[in-house]
């Protein structure tokens, strides 16, 4: 009997905590007077996709310059942080130690820090507005955890087993690509989906780098949406439905490898 | 011999990393020190002129009232959003960690405003605190905790605890995560031991799971910290720093140095390189506790 109270009590932690994310929903699909009223309609019964029409109508591009960086940014980091974890889990060598604090300490460099100097960078080098500025950019944040998360993952592989192919006459590159990466396919997908949302998510970056013109990712376009004077929170709200797709798609499908990032980027306890 | 060309295997699969974090992290870094030293303005990109300046940009962001104000801003909004997303996170770290029905379930869908994109949060928190139309409001008087409505957004004296608010939201998933792995490590036999010498549960917490979560613990709030002193996304979509600097920090303070306004980029390096400094400081007390279990692996 217990249990079923601690169910319930559970059950309503979820409602208080993910009551914004409702809220979200619940606005988005009103008509954009009906959220104007002096007190709120808490279903939208008379609800409509306005918002939605308007949302990818005016933010469409956004949402899909969203997804080509993040995609980038998934292939930059892996092609870099693999190679990375395997030495760094894998091979014996002095400085594997120093390494890994220097991935750890550069993930706590501010971002504004970064965005400053690398817009000095970029403007040097004309990759501001750029895709590929972007993807650079944003993989500054992904590599170091990718590489922490990958790495703690590779530990786990037997190094006998790397050893032994050695002995029959492997190179290392074999090694590597023949059995380290494909038993690491689901370390890869942690570290793949986390590049891909923190990405998706940047908006330090998307707002430093660009200027708007060229390309705009899906935050900055909330930003400047609701920056606009007489924003429309049912469309605004829309962008943000549309944009948290991604969130709740992982969630969805893949949350034993949620669980597995967080505690993998934070060096396993 | 075998070593000897492990490791250079070893460094050759290092190299583009390597070659990544000099050029995407080394220098930057470098080049924020310069810039910081430098009259570096808008011009300075047509010029390429900078002219040295030494420690001016510093006594500039030191001399300004403004400092102080985001000084202030940074340490309130980070004490309070850590000391309550903890709390809250640890209460439901041991409630999760109780068998029961949907569990597991529950404590998944409790990621969700972890994972969401900041921006998305701070756009929804935004309407919600709105001051005529936001439920928040509407909620509060419903049940009679308010007459009038609160001007969270645009009153200076709420607008910081609004903003923190809405980061303790953002942020007790984290906690709640980390926490509940560190919970599961416990042996339950020492809870069984507990129970059988008549430990009750406020004496089970007290004498068991705390001591032993102390790791954990201390990983989870030195990475709060870390993250926490250098929010941006947050505070910039729900208030933009305002209203009357009452939610800059030193974070948004930084941007706005930079990007928005002056252009004055030397100035804005200056305060991210105090905000280097903060988190270096942070950061070394982190690594400090990670460092030992690297030794473990490394064996």
């Amino acid at each position: 009997m217990t249990r079923y109270l601690r169910t319930a009590a559970g059950i309503a932690v979820v409602i208080v905590l993910l009551f914004p994310l409702y809220w979200m929903v619940n606005a988005s699909l009103q008509p954009a007077g009906s959220l104007l009223k002096p007190s709120p309609d808490w279903l939208p019964l008379d609800g409509t996709l306005d918002g939605y029409r308007s949302a990818l109508s005016t933010q469409g591009g956004h949402l899909l310059a969203s997804l080509a960086v993040a995609a980038g940014t998934v292939v930059v980091s892996l092609l870099i942080a693999m190679p990375a974890a395997y030495a760094l889990a894998q091979l014996r060598f002095r400085g594997v130690q120093a390494f890994v604090f220097a991935l750890l300490i550069v993930q706590m460099v501010p971002g504004p820090v970064m965005a400053n100097s690398l817009y000095t960078l970029f403007s040097e080098f004309s990759l501001i507005d750029s895709y590929l500025g972007l993807v650079l950019a944003d993989s500054t944040a992904t590599i170091p955890f990718a590489v922490l998360v990958l790495r703690a993952f590779m530990l786990s592989i037997p190094r006998e087993l790397s050893e032994a192919a050695r002995v029959d006459g492997a190179g290392y590159w074999r090694v590597f690509s023949s059995i380290i990466v494909p038993v690491s396919r689901n370390a890869m997908v942690t570290a793949g989906l986390f590049s891909f949302l923190f990405a998706w998510a940047d908006f330090l970056f998307a707002v430093t780098l660009t200027t708007g013109r060229a390309i705009e990712p899906i935050t900055v376009g909330i930003y400047r949406f609701i920056g606009n004077q007489s924003a429309d929170w049912n469309a605004v709200l829309a962008t943000a439905v549309l944009a948290s797709i991604p969130a709740a798609v992982l969630l969805v499908i893949a949350q034993r490898y949620v669980v597995a990032g967080v505690t993998g980027g934070a060096l396993k306890d | 011999m075998r070593l000897g060309a492990s490791r250079w295997a070893a460094w050759a699969f290092l190299a583009p990393a390597l070659a990544y974090l000099v050029l995407f992290f080394g220098y930057p870094l470098v080049n924020n020190v310069s810039m910081s030293l430098r009259e570096y303005s808008v011009r300075s990109f047509y010029t390429g002129e900078a002219p040295f300046t030494g420690l001016d940009n510093y006594a500039a962001v030191l001399g300004d009232p403004l400092f102080g104000t985001a000084v202030l801003n940074t340490a309130v909004f980070t004490v309070a959003s850590i000391f309550f997303q903890f709390t809250i996170g640890l209460a439901l770290a041991v409630f999760f960690s109780g068998r029961f029905p949907l569990s597991g379930l529950l404590r998944s869908l409790l990621l969700l405003p972890w994972l969401l994109p900041l921006v998305v949060s701070g756009a929804v928190w935004r309407w919600m605190l709105d001051q005529d139309h936001g439920v928040i409001n509407a909620a509060l008087r419903a049940v009679g905790l308010a007459d009038g409505p609160t001007p969270w957004l645009t009153d200076p004296g709420w607008a910081l605890p609004a903003v923190i608010i809405v980061n303790i939201w953002i942020g007790i998933p984290f906690n709640l995560v980390i926490l509940h792995g560190g919970l599961r490590a416990i042996p339950s036999t020492l809870y069984e031991a507990a129970e059988l010498d008549g430990a009750g549960a406020w004496q089970r917490f007290r004498h068991v799971t705390w001591p032993l979560l102390r790791p954990v613990t201390a990983v989870v709030l030195m990475l709060g910290l870390v993250y926490t002193i250098k929010v941006f996304d947050v505070i910039m979509v729900v208030t933009g720093g305002g209203p009357a600097n009452a939610t800059q920090t030193l974070t948004t303070w930084a941007y706005q140095l930079s990007f928005d306004g002056d252009f004055a980029f030397g100035q804005g390096a200056a305060v991210g390189n105090l905000l280097v400094l903060v988190a270096t400081v942070f950061g070394l007390l982190y690594l400090r506790s990670a460092r030992a279990q690297l030794r473990e692996e490394q064996r």
